[in-house]
């Protein structure tokens, strides 16, 4: 952490980026919101300020331009029409890459910012956008005293300029407006900075003091004069009466100037207050209460706006989000130790109960209760440290609007994005390595799921395509989708691209489901097959491998003529789950609870061998593949493959499918380790446990062993599958 | 290479496996463990010969012999594992024994001769001559990256 | 004495930038994030002096000013408007609005308190 208020800088951008793109999304098609317009404005506006006390010079140049465009749509001097709203909504983009530069040190080509700047420019014709001065090149200097003429020509005499030369002083005539006391100004402050310039000889005119009796305590009618001798400039002098030009007579002239004002009567002041010199002045100090008795009491004031306020905030729809909470920062290593020690309490508990069940002598009830206490208060504390991690995944979602509309430009289709469940928390990891995932499903969403504009119209759609991105939560997973409204998958043509690659035989007959299944084949979308944007040499199965890393899942379902949804599911927490512990082919395993159905002994009448070495399952009136597990996995194969035990998994690619195991020792949560950090991704394994006795437990992905994605087997299963589908069909 | 550098005195940890001499530098060795059983990886090459868990987390021993095309280390309870750190990654070399620190200067480690083995070749940095012969200095990262596409 | 400041700021960066300003220059600092909250901390600090940005949610600067001028606490508080453009319209509206001066972003440190000192008398 280098400049804690420049972090400060960039949480709060993050922020104010949000609401921007937030904001900009609420501005497209809906009525004129003045209120929405600010918010936008203020968003750049900050950025601006912001960035300004940083000197990130390229940030503020670019935010200046971008403020002045939404300024005049604020003024509406300039027509929202759907060309301005594109090119705000672009630059907001651009403003993002900006920030992000800024804060990896990087600069943006020029020409990139040139391209955003002169989109903005055409907004509003040309030389409508002034250059920021004393910003493009700005030192950390000056609050800028400027004294250039002031706006009332008339209150200053012209022979103040004219007598610049001066080295011997000043002589200064002043008399107070009311508006300059009432600005919070005195007088006495002012002289206090002249005297500072040099020596100085104060006289008050009391000339214009009324009769008692008609005295009128909100109007001045002092004045003063004030011989000033100095070697200052005048423009030293003018900077003393900077802010309070308009605020006062003011004539400053050489001290040469022989006549003095009339009626003079000499008070030398050095820092006395000039104030009040009798009794009958309080000029500078009215009666707090006296004046304005009829406007409202500043508290009045302030609760009425309170009162504005929460009405505004009661009628808001997410009002949770508008009240922000108490929040403390913390920082993630030490959350991500505490995630580490509770996972190691939940071993040490598994241990110990362990223990107290190989422990044949007498059971103690109470033991086991207390145990029963420690596993549950182990898992409240850890569910307690996993909501420190987690994140609603909305900032992920309204990154992907700006992928939809990059890829819509790309294409030259018209798409927009709907999410929704924008609030659901998942871990802050799984929304950090799901962004990359999530991008390339939308952009296929738009490149390859959207039928292009004649083809919708041909269909009677709308000419702007949806996709629609939702996050919800379902029994201790998270499952997002992603859905186009497009054409649906185009089977007969995936299957003819999987024939030429090799992918599957020629004479394949694959059901519609397996030839979904084929899109998360390594090797089937390459940069020859899908078009540059969504191709980029990463196809889906880089997906599913990155959803499998965070113990998830991801499957299809598509209609034909009404487009195609992608499902992930993910499980609520990366550190622990609840597994199965088994044993395979000597070694311990554990099976996720979520893809177990059931566990079943079929009688071996159930079972049914086809060909050498493949077996169906008969249960409720289906067939479904057995799969060996320990010979997919490597290892020896139980010989009791006669009557097996069975675990009824449910998995993406072949829908429910039977995974032979030598026993069940136990079901238990468990802490997940990853393999990858020191070694690398172990197929069909999605991570390592550790359990009670210290030992390492692989933990199986069901998915890749049911598909028969793993090392070794090295033509996936699919093409076997399809052979005993048949065969079962018939 | 400057004066100072060719003359800075460099610590190896040398130890045998397949009966020949290994090393690597000292600053890479995180510690040294007993042998204990570990957890097969479904697929694995014979020199990976699985995953142990280290204080909560997770990693695997490689056979250093088994590597280098030495054969499998037998069963020994003398064996024991280098636990040592690359590029992030934790990992354990299982050896037959660890012999000694060795401290010679930079100027000592000859360049790896032409050997005819790719993968030797790779994997090795340079030797070093000792007394009972010399010492093969191992580029952690060559043994670790190969042995990891070896899986993929 | 110690000189009471009050900022108020939308932005967080802009109120930390001030507030290790201020309390380098030993003043007591208080900060509001918005119009309204600013003029209910003024009632309750009573700063003495307000330092105050224009472009704000809920209650702009502006509206800041002029509950503060027509209020009755300490109505005539010296009030500096924080702005990012120096040109005399703005210091024109600044004015007739009721400022007593302005500073303009990005400020700097000394400037900054010596215009603090000189509209306060204070330090």
């Amino acid at each position: 952490m280098g400049n804690p208020i420049l972090d400060t800088f960039f949480e709060e951008t993050e922020e104010l980026l949000e609401s921007l793109a937030e904001g900009l999304e609420s501005m497209q098609g809906a009525e004129f919101d003045k209120e929405i317009v600010n918010s936008v404005f203020r968003a750049v506006h900050s950025i601006k300020g912001g960035a300004g006390a940083f000197k990130l010079n390229a940030l503020v140049s670019f935010a200046h331009s971008f403020e002045t465009v939404l300024d005049e749509v604020r003024s509406e001097t300039l027509e929202l029409t759907p060309q301005v709203m594109h090119t705000l909504i672009r630059s907001a983009d651009h403003l993002t890459d900006l920030v992000d530069a800024a804060r990896s040190g990087r600069t943006m080509p020029e020409d990139v910012s040139a391209g955003f700047l002169s989109a903005l420019e055409a907004c509003l014709g040309e030389g409508k956008i002034e250059a920021v001065d004393a910003w493009d090149n700005f030192e950390f200097a000056a609050v800028t005293l400027d004294i250039a003429p002031i706006e009332e020509p008339g209150e200053a005499a012209p022979e103040a300029e004219a007598a610049s030369g001066s080295q011997a002083g000043f002589t200064i005539a002043f008399k107070p407006h009311a508006t300059l006391y009432a600005n919070g100004h005195e007088p006495a402050l002012l002289f206090a900075a002249l005297a500072d310039l040099g020596q100085m000889t104060t006289t008050v005119d009391l000339s214009r003091l009324p009769e008692w009796d008609d005295l009128d305590p909100t109007v001045p009618h002092l004045s003063w004069t004030i011989a000033l001798r100095t070697d200052e400039s005048e423009i030293a002098v003018q900077e003393v009466f900077e802010f309070v030009h308009g605020l006062c007579d003011l004539v400053i002239s050489p001290l040469a100037d022989p006549t003095p004002p009339p009626k003079v009567e000499p008070v030398p002041v050095v820092k006395a207050a000039p104030v009040a010199p009798v009794a009958a002045a309080p000029v500078a100090a009215p009666e707090p209460s006296a004046p304005k008795a009829e406007a409202p009491t500043m508290s009045d004031r302030a609760a009425a706006a309170v009162a504005a306020l929460k009405v505004k905030a009661d009628k808001a729809e997410d009002a949770e989000a508008k009240a922000p909470k108490a929040t403390l920062r913390v920082d993630l290593d030490r959350v991500d130790r505490l995630i580490n020690a509770v996972g190691e309490l939940i071993i040490n508990q598994a241990m110990i109960a362990q223990r107290l069940q190989d422990m044949t002598t007498t059971r103690d009830d109470d033991l086991v209760m207390h145990i029963e206490d420690y596993r549950l208060l182990a898992r409240d504390i850890q569910e307690g440290v996993m909501a420190i991690r987690a994140q609603p995944v909305k900032s992920l979602f309204q990154r992907m609007s700006r992928i939809v509309r990059e890829a819509a430009d790309a294409t030259g289709k018209a798409a927009e994005l709907v999410t929704s469940g924008e609030g659901t928390e998942v871990d802050k990891t799984v929304v950090e390595r799901l962004a990359d995932p999530l991008t390339h499903m939308i952009r296929n969403a738009v490149d390859h799921g959207l039928e292009n504009r004649e083809a919708r119209a041909a269909s009677g759609k709308p000419a702007m395509g949806t996709i629609k991105l939702s996050a919800s939560h379902r029994s201790g997973s998270v499952i997002i989708t992603v859905r186009d409204d497009g054409a649906g998958l185009n089977r007969p043509k995936i299957l003819e691209i999987a024939k030429r690659k090799n992918l599957v035989p020629a004479d394949a007959e694959l059901s519609d489901s397996e030839i979904d299944q084929l899109l998360f084949m390594p090797g089937f979308s390459t940069a020859a097959t899908v078009s540059n944007l969504s191709g980029r040499g990463v196809g889906l199965d880089v997906v599913r491998n990155a959803v499998t890393a965070l113990g998830g899942r991801i499957s299809i379902a598509t209609t034909p003529g009404q487009g195609t949804e992608f499902t992930i599911m993910l499980p609520l927490t990366l550190a622990v789950m609840d597994g199965m512990v088994v044993t395979v082919g000597g070694q311990t395993l554990v099976v996720p609870i979520t893809s177990i159905i059931e566990t079943i002994r079929p009688q071996p009448s159930d079972l049914h061998r086809i060909g050498t070495d493949e077996t169906l399952l008969s249960i409720r009136g289906r067939m479904i593949p057995v799969v060996d597990v320990a010979r997919s996995l490597g290892f020896p194969s139980p010989d009791n493959l006669a009557a097996p035990l069975l675990l009824l998994v449910e998995s993406e690619s072949l829908g429910e499918c039977a995974l032979v195991v030598d026993g069940v020792q136990d079901q238990r949560q468990v802490v997940i380790k990853s393999l990858e950090s020191n070694f690398g991704s172990v197929p069909g394994v999605s991570a390592a446990t550790v359990l009670g006795d210290g030992r390492i437990a692989l933990i199986l992905d069901p998915d890749a062993v049911a598909g028969g994605r793993t090392a070794g087997m090295h033509m996936p299963n699919i093409l076997s599958n399809a052979g005993r589908t048949a065969y079962a069909n018939v | 290479m400057s004066e100072d550098s060719v003359k800075s005195e460099v610590e190896f940890v040398t130890f045998s496996a397949g009966d020949q001499s290994f090393s690597i530098e000292i600053t890479q060795v995180r510690e040294i463990r007993r042998w204990s059983p570990v957890t097969a990886l479904p697929h694995a090459p014979n020199e990976v010969l699985g995953v142990m868990n280290l204080r909560g987390s997770v990693i695997p021993i490689y056979d250093l012999a088994a590597r280098f095309g030495l054969g499998q280390t037998p069963e020994n309870p003398r064996n024991v594992i280098v636990v040592a750190m690359h590029g992030g990654q934790t990992v354990g070399l299982l050896v037959e024994a660890v012999s000694e620190i060795l401290s010679v200067s930079r100027d000592q480690i000859q360049e790896t001769p032409d050997i005819r083995s790719e993968m030797a070749r790779q994997s090795i940095t340079g030797v070093i001559p000792i007394e009972t012969g010399m010492t093969r200095v191992i580029d952690l990262g060559a043994v670790l990256h190969q042995a990891g596409r070896t899986l993929q | 004495m110690t000189l009471k400041v009050l900022a108020i700021d939308d932005s967080k960066t802009i109120r930390e930038l001030l507030r290790s300003v201020m309390e380098e220059a030993g003043f007591d600092y208080t900060s509001a994030v918005d119009g309204v909250d600013g003029v209910e901390r003024y009632a309750e600090v009573r700063p003495d002096i307000v330092i105050t940005d224009i472009n704000m949610p809920n209650m702009d600067g502006y509206g800041v000013i002029d509950a503060i001028r027509k209020g009755d606490i300490d109505n005539q508080v010296p009030i500096l408007v924080l702005t990012t453009e120096s040109g005399d319209k703005l210091k024109q509206r600044a004015r007739q609005a009721g400022a007593t001066g302005w500073i303009v972003k990005p400020f700097d440190d000394v400037s900054l308190v010596s215009v603090i000192r000189r509209v306060t008398g204070i330090g």
